[in-house]
């Protein structure tokens, strides 16, 4: 897979600042703010900004989990794509997240997936959602990728 | 603001901003509660099938999992005579949730139900499903622990 595959399938926006590039490739992540901040091989980073549209109990102006689900699933898309497997594209097959603690309000999100084991047809992969550390998250995620090539075969 | 059986499970849903965001509805008949997620533009993940994005459709579900507790709950509070007094007991929070993709969501509208398998006193354990078309082709099923809010703490 060339980069430019990789950018026609989820091309982040060149323009965008520090933060990561917009997501603008994917409606529903563009939708959410949703920003790559970094990739690498079989790993990825990304980012949700707090948002009040994205509260989930207003009584706290805490974020929504559903909106860490849908950055959870991205980011370890995202991941599965960086892997060695080098796919077209990717469809979730399962996705299980457990939540340790709310989300602070104001504060972005941040996501890192870990495609562990890929392979031929399935990508395996860890994340951990959370604000300034790894080892303080918001919630983990553990979830299993099909992994489609072009031309149907897998 | 109190009100019927009515009010109160309208007045449920409307004040959490992210409901809104993703666009989705609940109907009620009793304690029976369906969501619909309304298709827009905005909840493609693939452009190039195209199909709903994961993230929303476990979302969508999440919610109705939430919703369907938490509408338990309120009708355990309102008695038959005195209606609902205006609140809510806090809501359940989210423990673990596991979603199964069962087939690529289409860009139109998702209907969800969710089934309260065990309601205890501090967890409850819920399943729910997805379906598009046919109520028994499922596209996405999940399945979930909360923790229910504690009276008197």
């Amino acid at each position: 897979m060339s980069d430019n595959e990789f950018k026609d399938w989820m091309a982040p926006d060149p323009q965008a600042g520090e933060d990561g590039l917009l997501m603008t490739a994917i409606p529903h992540s563009r939708e959410l703010g949703m920003r790559l901040v970094s990739r690498e091989p079989d790993e990825a980073v990304m980012m949700i900004p707090y948002d009040p549209r994205l509260i989930g109990d207003p009584e706290t102006g805490v974020m929504h989990g559903g909106a860490i689900t849908a950055l959870l699933d991205t980011c370890c898309g995202t991941a599965v794509m960086m892997s060695s497997k080098k796919p077209a594209s990717t469809a979730t097959l399962d996705l299980r997240i457990n939540y340790m603690r709310p989300a602070t309000p104001e504060k972005p999100v941040y996501a890192h997936a870990h495609c562990y084991r890929a392979t031929r047809s399935v990508g395996f992969v860890r994340a951990v959602a959370y604000h300034e550390s790894r080892d303080d998250p918001i919630a983990t995620a553990s979830a299993a990728f099909i992994l489609n090539y072009k031309g149907g075969k897998a | 603001m109190s009100g019927t059986q009515d009010d109160a499970f309208a007045a449920l849903t409307a004040k959490i901003p992210y409901i809104t965001f993703l666009g989705v509805q609940f109907q009620r008949r009793g304690d029976e509660v369906t969501g619909q997620l309304v298709y827009a533009p905005e909840l493609i993940g693939n452009p190039m099938l195209p199909a709903l994005h994961g993230g929303a459709t476990g979302a969508f579900l999440e919610i109705t999992a939430l919703t369907s507790l938490a509408w338990v709950a309120a009708l355990e509070r309102m008695s038959a005579d005195q209606g609902w007094d205006g609140t809510f007991a806090p809501q359940p929070k989210t423990v673990d949730f596991t979603i199964d993709y069962l087939r690529s969501g289409k860009p139109q509208d998702a209907y969800a139900r969710a089934i309260i398998l065990r309601r205890g006193r501090r967890i409850a354990n819920v399943r729910v499903e997805a379906w598009q078309e046919e109520r028994g082709k499922p596209f996405v099923a999940a399945h979930g622990h909360f923790l229910l809010p504690q009276d008197g703490g």
